[in-house]
């Protein structure tokens, strides 16, 4: 059921920043009922690249967010094209601890090029806002699942990504930081980035044999943007099977099993500890 | 976690060499660069001092007070009690997740440079007598990132200190991912963000000392997570370089931005703490801590000075 097999991961690369892609709002519109948005971190700004609320999954009150992206240009200056502040992840926070309080799951849809590297946003504290997020959302006590929709690109992606079943559109990517930038911190020539999707397995597939992506939603061939309906219907299957194993777990099962996963990346066995 | 313990010859000797490591650490900060052992010339301020001044001063510049970055052994013997260091996972070595290509020598550079194995040194220890585990990140070894097998050094170091009910003290010091890692280095983020925060619940104090220079994904993860946060002196401290923010910006920034100073002004560091003091602040905020324990009720003494 794979139509897209036979692209490169420089073509993904491009699929997956197609501007026509569905975005959360699109796939709140499609596969969610009586959404309700809530804004702000309560604490000092409204920001605009991370899209959050209630809504109804088949019935059941959920807790959706995600990062924001536009289908023009005027949109996509309006969402900062997704690149979130320090109030958007603790707009997120807020979000998500309120799901906790009222039981309910927390879906997350990824769509980033990163956290964004502004002034204000290192005065704010961008790192501590992304590391308290990090720790935060590896003890809730709800079910967590995070769909990768586009491009999720290092800490900014992951800020709300710990979760208990990552799942990523088939041509969907993930990555440390985006392979500009990654060509032009290794090798100082942004222009090397096919030879840097290459080498850098942020495939959906790639990352399903790190451990990292626990399903791939198939696309249709060409792209999710070319028959989203198709795409909805996929997601949707996919969705709703991992909810469900995740509705028969206790928030203890729940917590254990997502600090797991996150321990396993890496994990090293074998090696001594020296007693003092 | 299981952790096997396995007490050799070699780990005997070990502990032993740990004074000489610190020492070759010590002279490793400036040997290399300069032709006259005698004086050393500050790159800061361009004035000269007799080595031993610099050394007696903890290799801060003894006019300006710049601070030279400094090995992580050498920094540990700044802290701990004599004889108390004992390293933990110290034949950790890089692993290559994606098989990159080049990584392999560059790695056997790093390590015959720096005579390290990985940009992490863990270890169990005592200060002023009080237990503790520490981390050090170590900023010659590929500037310090975070690679696979440094959020798992960190990782299992935090674990212990959850077991073992001890005080954890991370100094970090990072240039950001190991992009030759990718994904994996990434998710050490994740990894070490929930080990901090079972550690947390678990009633643990962990006090995070941030060091030049702490950035990318270090600061976003256990490095902020401190109950109380440090910092060295004109330490650079930020998630993004400050490079990076000015092309997106296309602004210059202000002088000071992202250093120690400006973080403690806009709320984010507890205290601005010398290398010189560092010992006896520890010390001080342990003891705020350890009140109640055995150790205090047994009227345990507390000594303050290293020698
Ligand atoms: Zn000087």
């Amino acid at each position: 059921m794979n139509n897209n097999n036979n692209l490169t991961a420089e073509e993904k690369v491009r699929i997956a920043r197609n501007i026509d892609r569905p975005h959360v709002d699109d796939i709140i519109k499609n596969l969610f009922t009586d959404f309700f948005e809530q804004k702000g971190d309560h604490l000092f700004d409204e920001d605009l690249s991370i899209y959050g609320g209630i809504a109804r999954y088949k019935g059941m009150p959920v807790t959706i967010i995600g990062h924001r992206k536009g289908h023009n240009i005027q949109d996509n200056i309006k969402f900062n094209f997704g690149m979130p502040r320090p109030e958007g992840y603790r707009k997120a926070l807020r979000l998500m601890k309120q799901a906790e309080k009222f039981g309910r799951p927390i879906i997350t849809f990824v769509d980033t090029p990163g956290a964004y590297p502004g002034k204000e946003a290192e005065e704010h504290g961008q790192g501590e806002a992304i590391a308290k997020n990090l720790a935060a959302m590896s003890s809730l006590k709800v079910p967590v699942i995070t769909v990768v929709t586009g491009e999720g690109n290092s800490g900014g992606a992951l800020a709300i990504s710990v979760a208990n079943r990552i799942l990523m559109l088939e041509n969907a990517v993930y990555s440390v930081l985006s392979p500009e930038g990654f060509a032009s911190i290794l090798w100082k020539d942004s222009s090397r980035k096919r030879e840097a999707c290459d080498l850098m397995k942020l495939t959906a597939h790639d990352l399903q044999d790190a451990g990292v992506t626990d399903e791939v939603v198939p696309e249709p061939a060409g792209g999710a943007h070319t028959d989203p309906d198709t795409l909805y219907a996929n997601l949707d299957a996919v969705l709703y099977k991992h909810l469900q194993e995740l509705k028969l777990m206790s928030s203890s099962e729940l917590v254990a099993d997502r600090r797991l996963k996150f321990r396993n990346i890496g994990r090293t066995e074998e090696a001594e500890y020296i007693t003092g | 976690m299981k952790s096997k313990v396995n007490y050799q010859a070699k780990d005997l000797l070990r502990d032993s060499s740990f004074e000489l490591r610190a020492h070759k650490d010590a002279a490793g900060t400036i040997l290399p660069t300069i032709m006259n052992p005698e004086f050393i010339d500050c790159p800061s301020c361009k004035r000269r001092a007799l080595r031993s001044a610099w050394e007696k001063n903890l290799f801060a510049c003894p006019n300006c007070g710049k601070l030279k970055p400094i090995g992580g052994y050498y920094r540990l013997s700044l802290i701990l009690d004599k004889g108390s260091f004992k390293e933990m996972d110290y034949d950790m070595t890089v692993s290559d997740p994606l098989g990159f290509p080049g990584y392999a020598e560059k790695v056997a550079a790093q390590e015959k440079k720096t005579g390290l194995k990985e940009a992490v040194i863990t270890a169990t220890g005592k200060i002023g007598g009080i237990p503790v585990v520490t981390v050090v990140l170590d900023s010659r070894f590929f500037m310090g990132s975070m690679s696979t097998i440094v959020g798992e050094k960190v990782t299992r170091a935090i674990e212990v200190a959850t077991s073992r009910k001890l005080p954890l003290i991370i100094f970090s010091a990072s240039g950001g991912a190991r992009m030759q890692e990718g994904i994996y280095s990434l998710m050490q983020m994740a990894k070490t963000a929930a080990a901090i925060e079972a550690f947390s619940e678990s009633g643990g104090l962990y006090i995070s000392y941030l060091t030049h220079p702490t950035t990318g994904g270090v600061t976003a993860s256990f490095a902020t997570l401190g109950d109380i946060t440090l910092a060295e002196p004109g330490a650079l401290i930020g998630f993004a370089g400050p490079r990076v923010i000015e092309q997106t910006i296309n602004a210059k920034l202000p002088k000071g931005f992202q250093r120690a100073e400006y973080l403690e002004s806009h709320g984010f560091v507890d205290k601005i703490v010398p290398r010189n003091e560092m010992r006896d602040t520890l010390i001080d905020i342990l003891r705020l801590h350890v009140t109640n324990t055995k150790n205090e009720n047994k009227g345990f003494s507390v000594v303050k000075n290293n020698e």
